[in-house]
């Protein structure tokens, strides 16, 4: 289908591009911008007048619960969720049931995803059978079948033995390995250690459990070469370590998720459940680091950790609830929030979840990382338009998501996000269109 | 992010559920502990219930078993008049994987007017005050590692009767603190009526640092930690602690950390000894102690018994 | 605001007089926390040279109270102190202010909790009319009619006097 998106502010962080300016898409692929042939006859008209066209966000990590958990998502309604969220790339992690250790499962997930066009989906194939963290995984067949890295979701390898042999084998073929870093034993608490966890009486995960894993895997990179990405970083030392790990130049890379960049322990209140969360919620010092980095480029890409759980499992006493958020539909908005606190340019902000998550991922994309996470004349035409004054209110009932639960709810917070999304377009088809746009 | 209103109060910041003595303002604290002693003199009577709760059903929730804080709270509510229902879950519904708000539901269809809740995780209670009809009044028992206010309040009222004023004492408590819902109640209880000098006493596996957060002085040596202390109060040591690689052995716990009449001397004379029971005799304290003249821990109990009546019978004459 | 003005000193000179007429020789004084209470430690000491009054009760109604569901635990040290054996005893009760007559009612109860009392005779300083239960006194100095939103409170200052004062606001 032609389409035009008419009258909005092109921003392209990779290049610095930022310009009002129209854009031409058809056969799947950005025609023009600006420059667009008179002789151009689009199908559909989007207004994108007050808006932002900017690349389609790309979350290097949403989870989908299929296969297994399909009680609490379906990728549908997820992939929905992405859409209206103006996410057209996300990375899935393989703590699927069955996890995602058999190509054949991975085929299955990208064949019906690609069905829905909604939302590009990249798994991650999981590390060692069943995440047992004991037998490797067939990587080179995962990789055919389209996993874009190797990962052991939130269970750490406990045997160094193994987990040194992993990374280099995925450093034979050159593979990403995604690692959580959380130490097994340290780990085990269910909120950060800290006066508040101390108040409350809940058993903590110390800073260590994260700095403990950090520094045997910044080491296992040094013997191996294997190319890591730190997934879900947490604390102010965490930063520090990668840091230096970065100005030594190894091969690691880092995410944070919306919760970290935004929420301190102090927000679990009186035992909310929705802040059971894994990374743990830490102190401000922390948060204000993560921020800090995050602003830098020391952390490389925003994700919304998307986590749907069902509404029973976070009905019980806090230790028990089972962590995670939904955070699909609120990436953008949080990464607008966070941008407009710290005082960042609005490219800057939007490079966090799009070109940034891109170059993580890099040769992995295949031919896609020319141009994925950018708006570029050529290239692919994931393109996402939205209102960067507007406001709303997060409702859980009115979120697409099955999962429900979100600290930013209204009715907890009091407080509205910035930024609506108006149209969100995968492989020049529109996947998401608010009212506003339908009007257009 | 809103800092929602403390659920223990109404808008009128009345008690309606005890949940912790944590965010609770000194004058209902007082209020309580005053109450109790009008309860303590209903308790030398012939006649010792009065009606205050007639025709309302307590059930004690007890999803960890404790026969002792069950039993006296049953005392307490049939001294009030009222109804008294056990339910051991552990051996009934919830080991058949009946979630706890479902069990909450099915007992307020039974017209439950209290609940009085142990739970072996911390903040249970609050999920259940929250999940209630609002008539209904939620009593924490007992809460994983966060909270035992009524503990709290009678080791209080304990220390009152025999100290008078709180705001010249120095209060020892030593043991496993770490894992001790008596000991952070305790410590809420003590900081809210002004006690200037808080010591918590024990090994670093027990007694971390960040215990300071709390407002204690930390100490690792029993004898800086009991010196001219007015009030020592031991905590009981659990087997885990063991098994869970905190202590070697319940033997060289006592040795370092154990209440023996050598130690009590580095008190002042006048010192009292508590202890929230049950008393594990050779290893927190010496039996020459724990039933020595110093020893308050009898008393206690019968006042555990006047405060959870008062407990009971302020909150369930406030109302939501 | 009331045109009414209580001499409460000349009506306890009137009560002693009364007390005096009910008095049979054993019987026991108890005053109902708090107004009864001071009326009944003034009337032992104005009396002892004449009666042979004892010490008196002090019997409080908070534990008895048919308005805890609405009203709440009441909080003060107000608690019953009956230096005597109830059971077989032919008590003399004041009070201060006698209206619905609930107190009374509750106070009896707390008394039966103590033993079986061979008698019970009341008498007090005010009957404000507004009966709400089968109870009279035996004596009352005054009987005056109130409007239902006012209340009646006895005050002690610190010599000793009593005076009243009429206040809005619910008994």
């Amino acid at each position: 289908m032609k389409i035009l998106i008419k009258g909005g502010r092109v921003i392209n962080p990779a290049t610095g591009r930022d310009e009002r300016a129209d854009v031409a898409i058809a056969t799947g692929r950005i025609l023009g911008i600006g420059h667009v042939p008179a002789d151009f006859q689009p199908q559909r008209v989007i207004d994108a007048a007050g808006c932002i066209v900017a690349p389609g966000l790309v979350d290097l990590a949403a989870r989908l619960r299929e296969p297994g958990h399909e009680h609490e998502g379906m990728l549908e309604s997820e992939l929905n969720a992405a859409a209206a969220g103006g996410v057209t790339s996300l990375v899935c992690p393989p703590d699927t049931d069955p996890t995602l250790d058999e190509p054949g499962l991975v085929e299955m997930l990208k064949f019906r995803a690609r069905k829905l066009s909604l939302c590009r989906l990249f798994p991650l194939g999981a590390l060692t059978r069943g995440l047992g963290g004991e037998v490797l995984t067939e990587m080179a067949e995962l990789t055919e079948a389209g996993c874009i890295g190797f990962s052991q979701a939130e269970v750490p390898i406990v045997d160094t033995l193994v987990l040194q042999r992993a990374l280099q084998y995925a450093a034979t073929f050159g593979y990403t390995v995604w690692l959580r870093p959380q130490d097994g034993w340290l780990g085990k608490g269910v909120a950060a250690s800290g006066a508040v966890a101390t108040r409350l009486g809940l058993s903590g995960v110390p800073v260590a459990a994260e700095t403990v894993a950090l520094l045997t895997i910044i080491e296992l990179v040094r013997i191996t070469g294997a190319r890591v990405h730190l997934c879900r970083l947490s604390s102010a030392a965490g930063v520090a370590l990668l840091r230096a790990a970065k100005a030594e130049g190894l091969p690691i890379t880092a995410d944070v998720s919306i919760n970290s960049l935004h929420l301190t322990d102090v927000d679990i209140g009186f035992f909310n459940p929705a802040m059971r969360l894994t990374p743990p919620l830490r102190q401000g010092g922390d948060r204000d680091a993560l921020r800090a980095a995050l602003a830098d480029g020391t952390i490389d890409a925003l994700v919304s950790d998307h986590t749907p759980v069902e509404g029973d499992m976070k009905a019980l006493p806090f230790g028990e609830a089972e962590p995670g958020a939904t955070g699909l539909e609120l990436l953008l908005s949080l990464a607008l929030k966070w941008g407009a606190d710290s005082g960042l340019p609005l490219a800057t902000t939007l490079a966090r979840v799009t070109s940034c998550p891109v170059r993580v991922l890099g040769e992995s994309l295949g031919s896609l990382a020319s141009s994925a996470g950018q708006l570029l004349p050529g290239g692919v035409a994931d393109v996402v338009v939205f209102d960067p004054e507007a406001t709303w209110t997060v409702e859980p009932g009115r979120l697409l998501s099955q999962g429900k639960h979100t600290p930013f709810a209204f009715e907890a917070t009091g407080t509205a996000l910035p930024g609506r999304v108006r149209a969100t377009l995968v492989a020049g088809t529109v996947a998401h269109e608010s009212l506003e746009a339908r009007t257009g | 992010m809103l800092h929602r209103r403390n659920p223990q109060l109404n808008r009128h910041g009345e008690l309606i559920h005890l949940l912790s003595i944590e965010g609770l303002p000194r004058d209902v604290l007082t209020h309580i502990l005053d109450t109790a002693g009008t309860f303590l003199s209903v308790n030398d009577r012939e006649v010792k219930k009065v009606p205050l709760l007639r025709g309302k059903s307590v059930f004690n929730l007890f999803f960890e078993n404790s026969t002792r804080t069950r039993t006296t709270f049953e005392i307490a509510a049939k001294r009030l008049s009222a109804d008294v229902i056990n339910l051991d879950i552990a051996k009934s519904s919830a080991s058949k994987g009946e979630s706890l708000l479902d069990t909450i539901a099915n007992l307020s269809a039974m017209h439950a007017d209290m609940f009085v809740v142990r739970h072996s995780e911390s903040g249970a209670p609050y999920l259940i005050a929250q999940h209630c009809a609002p008539h209904v009044h939620v009593v924490n028992a007992g809460d994983g590692r966060h909270a035992h206010p009524t503990q709290g309040l009678l080791d209080m009222y304990t220390i009152r009767h025999f100290k008078q004023d709180f705001t010249k004492l120095s209060v020892a408590i030593v043991g496993d603190i770490v894992h001790s819902r008596v000991a952070r109640s305790d410590i809420h209880a003590l900081t809210t009526l002004g006690v200037p000098d808080i010591r918590a006493v024990g090994p670093k596996t027990l007694v971390p640092g960040d215990l300071r957060d709390m407002g204690v002085r930390v100490c690792h040596s029993m004898a800086e930690g009991i010196r001219d202390a007015d009030v020592i109060i031991m905590l009981r040591l659990q087997n885990e602690r063991m098994s869970g690689a905190m202590l070697p052995s319940a033997g060289e716990f006592f040795k370092n950390y154990g209440l023996t009449a050598d130690k009590l001397a580095l008190a002042r004379p006048d010192a009292i000894v508590m202890h929230p029971g049950p008393i594990n005799r050779g290893v927190e304290i010496e039996s020459s102690v724990a039933d020595g003249a110093r020893s308050v821990i009898l008393p206690q109990v019968t006042f555990g018994i006047a405060v959870r009546m008062a407990v009971m019978s302020i909150i369930a004459g406030n109302e939501a | 605001m009331s045109t009414l003005t209580l001499d409460a000193e000349a009506l306890y000179t009137e009560l002693r007089a009364g007390v005096q007429q009910l008095w049979r020789p054993g019987m026991a004084l108890m005053g109902v926390w708090s107004g009864g209470a001071w009326l009944a430690e003034r009337l032992a000491a104005d009396l002892a040279g004449t009666l042979a009054v004892g010490k008196p009760g002090v019997i409080s109604s908070t534990l008895h109270r048919d308005d805890f569901s609405a009203r709440g635990m009441a909080s003060g040290t107000d608690a019953t102190r009956i230096p005597y054996a109830v059971d077989g005893a032919h008590i003399l009760l004041l009070d201060d202010v006698l209206f619905t007559g609930r107190t009374i009612r509750a106070v009896l109860n707390e008394l039966y909790d103590f033993g079986r009392p061979a008698s019970v005779t009341l008498a007090v300083l005010v009957d404000r009319g507004g009966r709400e239960l089968p109870i009279q006194p035996a004596y009352a100095a005054a009987k005056i009619s109130l409007p239902a939103g006012q209340k009646l409170a006895l005050s002690r200052t610190d010599d000793g006097r009593f005076t009243f004062a009429i206040q809005e606001g619910s008994a």
